[in-house]
């Protein structure tokens, strides 16, 4: 019943966009039908296009998520064990963090050339702050009692990060790297929409400028899916791995 | 921490801020990197105060600021009045919510695409991008606060029989007041970001065109410069709103 519901409106208005358009016999550059959309996408996805497309935008995607997000991941453990590296590093933090990532396309494409390259760290550059921001907020709100504890065990630091640290913010690092994570895909896509040609943005920037709408809005919605699935999957995963500990700390979304 | 020992490490930071910049300056000077891909700090100040005092930087500045803020402030109105529409309602919690959810994955620059061949290459588009990517944050914060008031505040609103607008206006709004701004900070971020990219593809004067042609040109002072322009434009518009937060809710803070 209520993903009848959900399903209700979306359905009306693709209908009523498909009757509107054979209504007024329309015949646009920029515009097409639902059913044009959906052939459009089938032939696509049949001759692999799509497919090879979305492989190469994921690979720079995670490759970056993984570049980005792991360096983050080393420096905020740093952070919140060692505190005045904290506090010393955290004008700069503050000041580079607001840099919009897509100011640096051009930067990128002035050092490393067009490709993988330049889109891996425009990726990483835009995951390495949350993941940076919420894991060093996790470390600091842990439990002082398990710190402590790990002292009177006299834990070495090796084994203090992966027996207490690292268990005890799981939960607060996987919501952040799936945050990241539909960062990763987002910053992608733009970088090959505005700039690289590889990938489904560049994909799509060459159908809408090759004058197929049809193709355009397919891959536009596929874009959508891909992040949708993405997000869902990763959703579930926490759900099963965490239950509540993942929300519990105000992390919404 | 005593307040004193906190402005020490405050100094502390700042000056690690300045080691970097020196080390930056000496890696342009003496790596060996050519300054057509590495301009060491002093281009790019010198870039930075030839901009401003012919005016060009001035003016591609106030361009993106202007987009920027144009495009969030439409996003704003538009997602606070939609959101409390769908909030307060739950016809449309259910009929209408579900949707908004479905469009949200789609990155917003993937629309740009499609708004491009409708529109054309034109400011507008970069506004209506613009307001279609920030609208989101808000929106859905928007939702979820006047969704959310508590029961007995609902209550009240009943039992002094106030209307749907009032309650809106006297109860629910004021009560996701919190959610709204933090939905509005982030959605500011989004509109400079959108503003960036949608110059650059339409070649509308601002600094997102003015740093991908200093790029394409081998300018890289000019392109650094530029950079730090939009750093700093993302940091004081940032610093602004948290102040503008606080004040707003110090009524929540006693």
């Amino acid at each position: 019943m209520k993903t009848l519901k959900a399903l209700l409106l979306p359905a009306i208005l693709l209908l009523a966009w498909e009757i509107a358009m054979h209504v007024k016999n329309v015949q646009s550059d920029s515009l097409a039908a639902p059913s044009q959309i959906a052939i459009a996408f089938k032939d696509a996805m049949l001759d692999g296009t799509i497919l090879s497309r979305t492989a190469e935008t994921l690979r720079a995607a995670l490759l970056g998520l993984a570049l980005g997000g792991g360096s983050a991941l080393i420096l905020s453990i740093i952070l919140g064990l060692v505190p005045p590296v904290a506090r010393l590093l955290q004008f700069t933090i503050e000041v580079l963090r607001p840099v919009p990532s897509v100011a640096l396309i051009p930067v990128a494409i002035l050092t490393l050339g067009f490709g993988y390259g330049m889109e891996i760290s425009l990726v990483a550059f835009s995951t390495f702050w949350p993941i940076l921001i919420y894991g060093h907020a996790a470390i600091t709100n842990i439990d002082e009692q398990m710190l402590d504890l790990a002292k009177v065990l006299r834990l070495k630091t090796f084994a203090r990060i992966t027996k207490i640290i690292l268990p005890a913010t799981l939960p607060r690092y996987f919501v952040a790297f799936r945050l990241a994570t539909a960062v990763s895909l987002i910053i992608a896509v733009t970088v090959e929409i505005a700039a690289n040609p590889l990938g489904i943005g560049y994909e799509l920037m060459q159908a809408s400028q090759s004058l197929h709408p049809d193709l355009t809005f397919a891959l536009v919605l596929w874009i959508g899916l891909v992040g949708w699935t993405l997000n869902t999957l990763l959703l579930f995963a926490q759900r099963r791995l965490f239950g509540p500990a993942g929300v519990a700390f105000g992390i919404q979304q | 921490m005593t307040p004193r020992a906190k402005v020490l490490w405050m100094i502390g930071s700042v000056c690690v801020t300045a080691l970097i910049v020196v080390a930056w300056q000496m890696i342009a000077n003496y790596s060996g990197i050519p300054a057509v891909f590495l301009p060491g700090p002093d281009r790019a100040w010198r870039a930075l105060v030839t901009g401003f005092t012919t005016g060009d930087l001035t003016q591609l500045s106030m361009a993106t600021v202007e987009r920027m803020i144009y495009g969030w402030v439409l996003a704003s109105l538009a997602g606070i009045v939609l959101g409390a529409i769908i909030g307060s309602s739950k016809i449309a919690r259910e009929y209408v919510a579900p949707m908004l959810e479905m469009v949200r994955p789609v990155p917003v620059s993937a629309f740009m695409p499609v708004v491009i061949a409708i529109v054309g290459l034109s400011g507008g588009m970069v506004l209506i991008v613009i307001a279609l990517g920030a609208i989101w944050p808000v929106l859905l914060a928007t939702v979820h606060g006047v969704s959310s008031v508590e029961p007995r505040l609902m209550e009240v609103s009943r039992s002094l029989r106030l209307g749907r607008l009032q309650t809106l206006w006297k109860i629910a709004l004021p009560n996701s007041q919190p959610d709204i701004l933090a939905g509005m900070r982030i959605g500011l971020t989004v509109s400079l970001i959108l503003a960036v990219i949608g110059e650059m593809l339409t070649s509308e004067a601002g600094l997102g065109y003015h740093v991908l042609v200093a790029a394409r040109a081998f300018r890289s002072a000019d392109l650094f410069a530029g950079v730090i322009l939009l750093g700093l434009i993302g940091l004081v518009s940032n610093v602004a709103l948290q102040e503008i937060e606080r004040y707003m809710l110090r009524w929540k803070q006693r």
